[in-house]
């Protein structure tokens, strides 16, 4: 009886534990697959003329993706203007200010926004700004960007400030200072490393996305002067050029998802680098 | 007076028999009462802490010692529905009338926790200067002084003189709180108030600061909580004895310890509950 009893259990753990393998296996081969495949196609079209040409007229070989490239910088660095403040200004209201209902919906009205799909974010932008403006613009993709930023902002902050715990807070009261000050000089820096990393993570989710600049930012075979005309992206082009017809533009897709895998690679990266330690350094 | 079978461990510095002399009290409280929500944990307390003496707080654990005390300098409202009635005179003012600035209040009434919980991302320094410099000092000689002036009465100096820059952090668990000491003293209160600030230290490390708790006395008026008696008797001249959000008694330390009026402080002491 006893010792049959062992023996289901033994399977059934040989079993769990054999599916939780595999999963974790096709989880890190997925990955590598991408990034070999990805690199394979990709490193053959990336040279210094992809880097810091613009496209070729249709038709004609070689050229480069530089307009994509600066494009893609503008918009995640006018996201990040909208993006971080508002949602690390909210995130601090829901840890170090918000008890009451107000709170409630507006962690509620961040987990919605959140669930957005990123193509109504784009036709808000485009209807917010684009027609008002009649126009495609920079301004109008990173701002939907910025959008789309908010929410993860919002809730990274918060999560890295309740980590901070509340004996520090009580030190700082306790010494006459305002809670106000308490955040500013003695919450905030010892969070610091989390909130970066949120941050990064953030802007590594929305540097890929493509639908919402369909509507908003479009797309441009030459340079974007300012803010206000249409830009060409990293991930419109990768998308305009994989469903083209020609072969040498197929090559130009895989080198500029290339090029957005290492940026979110770096990004990335760098956010592992930031994340918080268990101790501080001593 | 003493009888001479003493029923504590005989304590390093002995409780005076005799009453201490008092010369009026820096903090009276009067029918204090404090909740978290609905549950009422501090009732009806009124005590008062005699200036430049040490009186301690003991009880059994979850007696409402903490939230007591948390209420002297205003950190009991803190925590969210929390609520405080009564009052608490500092040098005769209630701290809890109207239009009166709670911060203001922990400015005076400095609080050294359970746990030491020295500024994570602070150096030793930082973390002794940060009460004036939050409050707004910047002058370096002023920070200088008080941050040097606050490790000496810690008794802390010596052994961290050479590294102030290091993180406070780094420190042991015994120097840590010595440095949440020095932190409290550094903007100069006249009262400190510490929640069991040795219960998570080793014995030896407990013995510095029951030492400097007994020194400190002739400067500060201190409030120190406690479930260890024999540290109550070691530093204190005058001791409470809280049950279940009550205060069963308080009088002169001596007098606790070998005399107690009620037969429940009896029992306490004597170590047949708690
Ligand atoms: N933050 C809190 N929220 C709600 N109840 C609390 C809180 N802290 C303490 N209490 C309750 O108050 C009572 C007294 O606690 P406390 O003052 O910490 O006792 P002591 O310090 O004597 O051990 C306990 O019953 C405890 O459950
Ligand atoms: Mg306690």
């Amino acid at each position: 009886m006893k010792s049959d009893s062992m023996t289901l259990r033994r399977w059934v753990n040989r079993v769990a534990l054999t599916l939780t393998g595999l999963c974790a296996l096709v989880t890190v081969s997925t990955l590598f697959f991408l990034l070999g495949y990805i690199t394979l196609n990709g490193i053959g079209a990336i040279n210094w003329e992809f880097l810091t040409q613009l496209p070729k007229p249709v038709g004609e070989t070689g050229g480069g993706m530089a307009n994509a490239i600066v494009g893609t910088a503008k918009l995640l660095g006018l996201a990040s203007l909208i993006g971080v403040p508002i949602g690390f200004f909210g995130g601090i209201y829901l840890s170090e200010y918000g008890h009451g209902r107000l709170a409630f919906w507006v962690r509620y009205a961040s987990d919605v926004l959140n669930g957005v799909p990123s193509i109504v974010i784009g036709i808000f932008a485009y209807i917010l700004i684009v027609l008002p403006m009649k126009g495609f613009s920079t301004l109008a993709g990173g701002f939907a960007l910025g959008i789309m930023m908010i929410p993860i902002a919002v809730r990274t902050t918060e999560e890295f400030l309740r980590l901070i715990p509340a004996s520090v807070r009580e030190a700082s009261y306790a010494l006459g200072v305002r809670q106000w000050k308490t955040t500013v000089f003695v919450v905030i820096p010892a969070a610091a490393r989390g909130l970066m990393t949120g941050i990064l993570l953030d802007l590594a989710r929305v540097a890929g996305e493509t639908a919402p600049l369909l509507f908003t930012a479009l797309n441009n075979r030459i340079w974007s002067h300012g803010w206000t005309e249409p830009t060409s992206s990293l991930p419109v082009m990768i998308y305009t050029y994989a469903i083209s017809p020609y072969e040498d533009w197929h090559r130009q897709a895989w080198a500029a998802a290339l090029v957005l895998m290492l940026l979110v690679l770096v990004v990335n990266g760098g956010a592992r680098i930031l994340l918080p330690r268990r101790r501080e350094t001593a | 007076m003493s009888t001479p079978s003493e029923p504590v461990m005989p304590p390093r510095i002995t409780p005076p028999a005799e009453e201490p002399r008092v010369e009026g009290a820096a903090l009276a409280v009067e029918k204090l009462n404090a909740w978290f929500g609905s549950n009422h944990v501090v009732k009806d307390i009124s005590i008062s802490f005699p200036k430049h003496h040490v009186t301690a707080l003991i009880g059994p654990s979850g007696c409402g010692k903490s939230t007591f005390i948390r209420c002297l300098n205003r950190m009991h409202e803190v925590v969210p529905g929390a609520r405080v009635s009564g009052s608490v005179l500092l040098e005769g003012d209630n701290i809890y009338a109207e239009g009166v600035d709670p911060v203001r209040i922990r400015r005076r009434i400095g609080m050294v926790f359970q746990k030491p919980n020295p500024f994570p991302t602070m150096s030793i320094y930082d973390n002794v200067a940060a009460g004036l410099r939050l409050n707004g000092t910047n002058r370096v000689s002023v920070l200088d002084a008080a941050v040097e002036e606050g490790l000496h009465l810690a008794a802390l100096w010596d052994e961290v003189k050479d590294k102030l820059r290091a993180p406070g952090t780094s420190l042991s668990g015994g120097q840590q709180q010595r440095l949440c000491i020095a932190r409290a003293l550094a903007v100069k209160p006249e009262i400190l108030l510490m929640d069991e600030p040795c219960s998570a230290l080793d014995p030896i490390a407990t013995g510095k600061i029951e030492e400097l708790i007994y020194q400190l006395r002739e400067r500060y008026t201190v409030g120190i909580v406690t479930h260890n008696m024999q540290q109550a008797a070691r530093v204190s001249s005058f001791t409470g004895f809280l049950l279940m959000g009550e205060l069963v008694e308080f009088g002169a330390t001596g007098k606790i310890f070998t005399n107690p009026k009620d037969s429940r402080t009896e029992a306490y002491i004597t170590g047949r509950f708690g």
